[in-house]
């Protein structure tokens, strides 16, 4: 394969799955916060759940649809984009990938019918079962992919016999080095991102006057989630940023845009700021908090970790790319934990409707969590380059040999379409939330009680 | 080692297959006859019978691509490599079909003209490139040394796109039927009369099909036409001539009767499809077991899919079940 339809190959790959991993990661949240919805309904069966539920649940089934179409491309896109990683490993990522058809895509397709459209037909327990099975499918769903693609950064539990990958241990492969802390941070991505999309559209609908019980309950319960999950995801990242270090160094030298030790005990520096330069093997304009790095990998003031310049030059990530995603991630992490404080500060001081800066900023940071998301598969993907399976593959060795007319045709191909029916379909997203809860939905089956303790709220 | 497991799995992975074509089938069917039902309402009805269904539909061939990567890796990785340009054509068709399910029902009434033409040519163009990937598979793929040796275009070939046109009918008259099965009165009526063409179409083109790919592929020919193999599949046609004959008599009356016989006719051209090219896994000289992936891969997974498939049937049986009988605007998009 030439290098620029390599190049191109990688540029639709990431495409692709950059656009696919929105809907899951916010049809993970949604699914979710629908079984909480509708458990909160049948045992209080306070109407405003039941509004909740009906409104989520639209831009949930729109948001579903896309990523199932968007998600068949990407189960044929390792054949045809990576036949030579597919011929290698496919004796690993098969299996997985069959297990995540089998116990999560056919669950949630199997139930989402009556779950979208068959409350009336099949009651209201076999309906919050059918909910929480489309919610398990998600959790399940999350678990193998993100089991494959730790595989690919941590490999374990195989052995290479004529230029194939055996399995040999699936636990160990399935429980590989990263998959826990990966998993981890992804679906508190995932939570993380629905919080702060239902808590943008709560706050834009309080910006324009349209002040109800559900809009409130929305906010209360988007800035719940976000105070819990923004520490926890923070530890998360910490830990998984350890985890990293000791797997894949080169990784972590790269985020940290970190070359080479100085003398011993003068510790590694936090960099703020800086461009980090591959050729110049340094980072240019480095602004760094001294031995901060040091403390935070390796907890102690004069630790120390590799630098990129003791990898071999061909065995080193982009670090300009790797280092500038990382930052957006954790900047736009911090301000998530800022958001949940102020949050909770305000909901306990009765202000959290009315106080329109605040407000703003929620609305403000609702794309924050998918763009952090995004960032950190930025992060994580660039930053096992060269590599396509860490140490055992490279991507230049995994691809196709479709021409480059080819891979420019497919691409702008995708490019066009995706454009056209995702954008579309999420300005409908769009609209759909800006139309808001419908207060008028028929809960005459509802014994109303109104003194739930979900209900008191100080401030409402 | 005492289980084929290269066997069982190329049994799944045709049964996975098979669910797919006739499941994903009658939902591609539905979109390639809304041109033919320009009323809203009628359109509406349409989508609705399918809406609580075509997902899991589609999980079939998520399945088929995740099962042929797990049990023959490399087959996946020749056969989607050399099918790139209809497997993307597909897969376009899909996305703009899928899509339209859920915008049409959203967008608005000057703008949902869009996702009516999106949801027909994306069924048309998924129905049209799965036949050409059926036909460029049956005409055999050129591999050397494991890598696929032709180019972009070695797919095109008068028998291929035969295929795909011939997959068109097959997939609307399993829609017509479904239809006839789901809707009542003038949709009903309706959905009749155009089984009828549609089912002198099919038979034409099964006919030309079953000539056409012996007299093309020398080894079709000798799995066929050599004794004793004659005598044993020669019920296969038979069968199938009085099929569409029996559909013929039922389609102006029944109600679920010419969905399932519609249902019998693909399964057994289905079936002829799988006698003539196994037991190859990437035609003509590739065979499941040259293909195989490592034993520990298939087990694996294998133990999977015997234990949960039965589950996924059973769930996606139930869903069928709740939505029985004719189409309930009730259950449509609100």
């Amino acid at each position: 394969m030439y290098d620029t339809a390599l190049m191109l190959a990688r540029i639709q790959f990431g495409f692709t799955v950059s656009f696919h991993i929105i809907f899951p990661a916010i049809t993970i949240g949604l699914a979710s916060y629908l079984a909480v919805l509708e458990g909160c309904w049948l045992r209080s069966r306070n109407p405003v759940f039941k509004q909740l539920y009906e409104f989520w649940s639209r831009i949930f089934a729109l948001n579903f649809g896309m990523g199932v179409v968007s998600g068949v491309v990407m189960a044929y896109e390792f054949g045809t984009n990576w036949p030579e990683f597919s011929r290698f490993a496919g004796s690993i990522t098969g299996p997985l990938l069959t297990y995540e058809v089998l116990t999560a895509f056919f669950l949630e397709a199997g139930f989402l019918g009556v779950m979208l459209f068959g409350w009336k037909r099949v009651g209201d327990r076999l309906h919050f079962f059918a909910t929480v099975m489309v919610a398990l499918g998600t959790l399940v769903s999350a678990t193998w992919i993100l089991a494959s693609n730790s595989w690919m950064q941590t490999p374990a539990g195989y052995e290479i016999v004529d230029n194939h990958v055996i399995p040999t241990d699936w636990m160990a492969i399935i429980f590989n080095p990263s998959f826990p802390y990966r998993l981890v941070h992804m679906v508190l991505a995932a939570f993380l991102s629905t919080a702060l999309m239902v808590a943008a559209s709560a706050a834009w609908h309080l910006l324009k006057g349209n002040d109800t019980a559900a809009i409130r309950k929305m906010l209360t319960m988007a800035i719940g989630m976000l105070v819990v999950t923004a520490p926890l995801q923070m530890l998360a990242g910490d830990v998984h940023g350890l985890n990293t270090l000791e797997h894949q160094p080169a990784k972590v030298a790269a985020m940290e845009g970190h070359w080479r030790n100085d003398e011993p005990g003068a510790g590694v520096p936090l960099l703020l700021f800086g461009w980090p330069d591959n050729d110049a093997e340094t980072t240019h304009f480095a602004v760094g908090i001294p031995r901060l790095a040091s403390l935070i990998l390796t907890h102690s003031w004069d630790g120390t970790f590799p630098g990129l310049s003791e990898f071999a030059p061909d065995e080193r990530p982009n670090a300009a790319a790797v280092f500038w995603s990382f930052r957006i991630m954790v900047g736009l992490g911090l301000l998530m934990f800022v958001l949940g404080i102020w949050g909770i500060w305000a909901w306990l001081r009765g202000q959290l409707f009315h106080n329109r800066t605040l407000l703003r900023f929620a609305l403000l940071m609702g794309p924050s969590g998918l763009t952090a998301l995004l960032a950190g598969w930025f992060t994580t993907e660039l930053g096992r380059q060269p590599w396509v399976i860490y140490g055992l593959m490279k991507t230049a060795d995994a691809g196709s040999n479709h021409s480059t007319s080819t891979m420019v045709f497919s691409l702008v191909l995708l490019v066009v379409v995706y454009g056209l029916v995702f954008g579309t379909g999420i300005r409908y997203l769009l609209r759909l939330i800006s139309q808001g809860p419908d207060q008028n939905i028929d809960t005459t089956l509802s014994t109303i009680r109104p003194t739930s303790p979900s209900d008191m709220h100080p401030g409402e | 080692m005492g289980i084929d497991t290269a066997l069982i799995w190329a049994v799944i992975i045709l049964f996975g297959v098979l669910l797919y074509v006739i499941a994903d089938g009658f939902d591609l069917g539905v979109g390639l006859l809304f041109p033919l039902a320009p009323a809203k309402e009628d359109r509406d009805r349409m989508m609705a019978s399918i809406a609580p269904v075509w997902d899991g539909n589609e999980t079939w061939l998520i399945l088929g691509g995740a099962g042929l990567m797990a049990a023959f890796p490399l087959a996946y990785a020749v056969i989607l490599n050399a099918l790139y340009i209809p497997v993307l054509m597909m897969l376009i068709g899909l996305i703009l079909r899928g899509v339209a399910f859920e915008a049409r029902a959203k967008a608005s009434s000057n703008s949902r003209h869009w996702w009516d033409k999106a949801f027909f040519t994306g069924s048309l163009l998924a129905t049209f490139f799965q036949g050409v990937i059926l036909g460029a598979y049956i005409s055999g793929l050129p591999v050397e040394n494991g890598t696929f040796s032709g180019h972009a275009l070695s797919w095109v070939s008068p028998f291929a796109l035969f295929c795909g046109l011939s997959l068109i009918p097959a997939y609307a008259l399993l829609g017509s039927t479904w239809l006839i099965m789901k809707s009542e009165n003038s949709l009903q009526q309706q959905m009749r009369r155009l089984s009828k063409p549609l089912i002198w179409l099919l038979m034409g083109f099964i006919l030309l099909v079953s000539l056409w790919t012996p007299l093309a592929h020398e080894s079709i020919a000798e799995c066929w036409f050599s004794l004793p193999n004659l005598f044993w599949l020669a019920p296969l046609p038979i069968f199938t001539a009085l099929a569409c004959l029996g559909l013929l008599k039922m389609v102006d009356r029944g109600e679920a009767g010419p969905f399932v016989m519609t249902l019998i006719i693909m399964s057994l051209g289905f079936l002829g499809l799988g006698i003539s090219l196994w037991p190859n896994v990437i035609p003509p000289a590739i065979s499941i077991w040259q293909a195989s992936a490592p034993v520990a891969s298939q087990g694996f997974a294998l133990v999977g899919a015997l234990l949960i498939i039965p589950v996924i049937l059973t769930y996606s049986a139930w869903s069928y079940y709740v939505f029985r009988g004719k189409v309930d605007m009730e259950d449509g998009y609100h």
